[in-house]
C-alpha cells in the first residue's frame, strides 16, 4: 500500500481504473531461434488468448496468425522475437503480436501482402493472411534494417 | 535436416487402405520426415487409398496446409487417392479467412467416413445410421 | 509529507461516523434515493439497503487500508469491486446512467449529515465535506464509467444474440441441415453463419448444407465472396453445400457482376436444394467418384 503523501495530490479524481488482470499481464517476449521455438510460441499464445477470453474460433485465428508470422520471422528473418501484449479498450480487451526480426526487410510490401507471393516455404500466405486473421495489422520494414510486425484482435468489435 | 529422421506417427495398413493421422505437435521436420514416409509406404505397399486423420490439429497454418497438398499430389502420382477427415469446425473457418482453400485435397466428416469413402466398409449392421457406411 | 494532520483526523472521523453510525447512514441514502427518485428501475427498498450496506463496509475497509483518498476507489479491490457492482446493476436495470452517478454521489449527503452528528466546528465539517466530495466524485466517476461499459456489453451481447438468432440451422433431412439467410450477409454474419454451420455439421454428421438466400435483399460481390468462404468452409468440414433461393433477379445480378459461382452447386428453390441433396447422400453408387467430396 503505498503511503498516504504526495502521490495522493499528484494522482486527481479521475484516476483510471486498472483491473488487476492488467496490472498482472506484463509483456513476455519469446524468443524464435529453432522450429522448436514455433511450437513454443503457439503454446504461449494459445494460453494468452484463454487467457484474454476469446472463444475457440477466434483462438484458433490468433495462433494461426501467431504462427504464420513466427515462422515468417524464422525463414525470413533469420529468426527474432514475438511479444505478447494485453491492450484495453472501453468494453473489450484485445490480444496484440509484436513480431520482431532482424533480417533483410521487406524490398516490396504489396507484393509480400499479397497472396501467392513467397520468397520461402508455405504458400505465401504468410502476411496477408495474418492481416485477414486478425482486426489491426502493421507493417515497419526497412530493407537491411528488419521487421516489425504488429497485429491486434480485440474480444468485441 | 539430412539425418533421416521418423514422423513419429504411426502409418496402419486396411486392406489396400493406408491410416495415418497427424499429431497436434507436429513441427516442420516432423511434417516433412512424415511426408517422406508415408510417401514410401504408398509407393511399398502400392495402396490405392490414403486415410489422414487430422482431428487432433488444432491449427492449420501455411506450412502444413502446404504438406497436406503435397502429399495430395504425390501420393495421386502413384496411383492413391488421399481423403483428409475430421477438420475442426474453427480450423476450417480460419483456413478459409486465410485464404487457403486446399485446392485437389478430398476431405471427409470423419474418419470413418473418409474410410467408406475409399471403399473400406464396416460389415453391415442394423442400427440405424450405419446405412451411410453400408451404403456408399 | 503534505498530508497535513487535520486530513489524517478527517479520514479517522469518517471511518468512525462509517462504523458506528452505519445503519443511519444506509437508511438515510436509502431515503435519499427514493425522494430524488434516482433509480428510474425497479430495484426494491431490501436491495437498496443490501446495496447500501455492502458499499458502507466497503468503504470502511478502503479508508482503513490507508490508500490517498483520490486512489482508494480506482484501487481498493473491495471497494472498486462494490461500486462497479452497485452501477452494473443499475445498467442491467434499465437506468440512465446520470441517475447512476447521482445515486452515488447522494451517499455524499448521508455521509456529510453522520458527520454533523460528531461535530458541529465549522473548520472540521468543511475539512470533512472537501474530503468527502474527493472521495465520492471519484467513485461517481467510476460508476458512470462502469455504467457506460456495463450498457456497451449488454448491447453487444444482444446483437450477438439476435444474429444468432437469425441464423438458426436446421435439420432438413437425415445428414441434410439448412440455414435460412435473412438479410445482409456481412462479415460479422458470415463469421456466425459459418460458427453455427460448421459446428452442426459436426454434431449432425451432416453431409450437405443448403444455405437458403431466399431473405437476402442483393448479392454482391462482397457478398457473393461471403457466400464462397461459407462453402469452401463447409467443404473443407469435408460435407457438400448447395445454395438454395436464387431468384431470376439475383441470378441476373450475379451474371452481370461477372461473379463466378459455377463452382457451387445453386437450385431457385429449397425443395430443389433437397432434392439434390438427397441424390448427393444417395450418391451415384459405391463406386462413384462423385460422392461426397470433390
Amino acid at each position: 500500500m503505498a503511503p498516504a503523501g504526495e502521490s495522493a495530490l499528484a494522482s486527481w479524481v479521475t484516476t483510471v481504473p486498472t483491473s488487476a488482470e492488467e496490472r498482472a499481464s506484463a509483456p513476455a517476449a519469446h524468443v524464435v531461434r529453432t522450429e522448436e521455438d514455433l511450437l513454443t510460441v503457439r503454446h504461449a499464445v494459445r494460453a494468452a488468448t484463454v487467457e484474454v477470453g476469446f472463444g475457440l474460433v477466434d483462438q484458433t485465428r490468433v495462433v494461426t496468425a501467431a504462427s504464420e508470422l513466427a515462422r515468417n520471422a524464422y525463414v525470413h528473418g533469420g529468426g527474432g522475437t514475438v511479444t505478447i501484449e494485453y491492450p484495453r479498450r472501453p468494453g473489450g480487451r484485445g490480444l496484440r503480436l509484436v513480431v520482431k526480426d532482424d533480417g533483410p526487410g521487406i524490398a516490396d510490401l504489396d507484393a509480400a501482402l499479397t497472396d501467392g507471393f513467397t520468397t520461402g516455404s508455405g504458400l505465401g500466405h504468410g502476411l496477408g493472411g495474418a492481416r485477414r486473421l486478425m482486426d489491426e495489422f502493421t507493417v515497419q520494414t526497412t530493407p537491411g534494417g528488419g521487421t516489425v510486425v504488429t497485429v491486434t484482435r480485440w474480444t468485441a468489435r | 535436416m539430412t539425418a533421416p529422421r521418423l514422423a513419429g506417427v504411426p502409418i496402419l495398413r486396411l486392406g489396400d487402405v493406408l491410416v495415418t493421422g497427424l499429431l497436434n505437435e507436429l513441427d516442420d521436420g516432423a511434417a516433412v520426415a512424415f511426408t517422406e514416409e508415408l510417401t514410401e509406404r504408398i509407393s511399398g505397399s502400392s495402396a490405392r487409398g490414403v486415410l489422414i486423420d487430422i482431428s487432433r490439429l488444432e491449427i492449420i497454418d501455411s506450412f502444413v496446409a502446404r504438406t497436406l497438398m503435397e502429399l495430395t499430389t504425390v501420393a495421386r502420382l502413384l496411383g492413391a487417392r488421399v481423403i483428409v477427415a475430421g477438420m475442426r469446425p474453427p480450423v476450417a473457418i480460419t483456413l478459409v479467412e486465410l485464404g487457403i482453400e486446399l485446392v485437389g485435397v478430398e476431405t471427409a466428416l470423419n474418419a470413418e467416413q473418409g474410410l467408406a469413402a475409399l471403399g473400406w466398409r464396416q460389415a453391415p449392421d442394423p442400427v440405424e445410421g450405419s446405412r451411410r457406411g453400408a451404403g456408399r | 509529507m503534505r498530508v497535513t494532520t487535520s486530513e489524517a483526523a478527517v479520514r479517522e472521523r469518517l471511518t468512525r461516523a462509517l462504523r458506528e453510525r452505519d445503519a443511519e447512514i444506509a437508511d438515510r441514502w436509502v431515503e435519499l434515493q427514493l425522494e430524488q427518485a434516482l433509480l428510474g428501475t425497479d430495484i426494491s427498498e431490501a436491495e437498496l439497503r443490501e446495496e447500501a450496506d455492502a458499499l458502507i463496509d466497503a468503504l470502511v475497509s478502503g479508508l482503513e487500508s490507508g490508500v490517498p483518498v483520490d486512489r482508494v476507489v480506482t484501487s481498493h479491490t473491495g471497494l472498486h469491486e462494490a461500486v462497479v457492482r452497485l452501477s452494473m446493476r443499475r445498467a442491467r436495470g434499465g437506468a440512465t446512467p446520470t441517475v447512476t452517478s447521482l445515486a452515488v454521489l447522494a451517499l455524499k449527503e448521508a455521509l456529510l449529515k453522520a458527520v454533523q452528528r460528531e461535530t458541529r466546528d465549522a473548520e472540521e465539517l468543511f475539512a470533512s465535506a472537501v474530503f468527502i466530495n474527493r472521495l465520492m466524485d471519484a467513485a461517481g466517476a467510476l460508476s458512470f464509467e462502469t455504467y457506460v461499459e456495463g450498457r456497451e456489453d449488454i448491447i453487444r451481447r444482444q446483437s450477438q444474440q439476435l444474429m444468432e438468432l437469425s441464423t438458426p440451422v436446421v435439420r432438413l433431412w437425415r445428414q441434410v441441415l439448412a440455414v435460412p439467410l435473412i438479410g445482409t450477409l456481412d462479415t460479422a454474419r458470415t463469421q456466425v453463419v459459418m460458427e453455427n454451420l460448421l459446428q452442426a455439421i459436426q454434431d449432425h454428421e451432416a453431409l450437405v448444407a443448403i444455405v437458403d438466400i431466399t431473405g437476402v435483399p442483393t448479392v454482391d460481390t462482397a457478398v457473393a465472396q461471403h457466400l464462397m468462404q461459407t462453402v469452401n468452409a463447409v467443404r473443407l468440414m469435408g460435407a457438400d453445400c448447395v445454395i438454395s433461393g436464387v431468384r431470376p433477379s439475383i441470378a441476373q445480378t450475379i451474371a452481370q457482376l461477372g461473379i463466378d459461382l459455377s463452382a457451387i452447386l445453386t437450385r431457385a428453390t429449397l425443395a430443389d436444394a433437397l432434392a439434390a441433396a438427397i441424390k448427393l447422400i444417395d450418391g451415384p453408387g459405391p463406386d462413384g467418384d462423385d460422392g461426397e467430396s470433390r
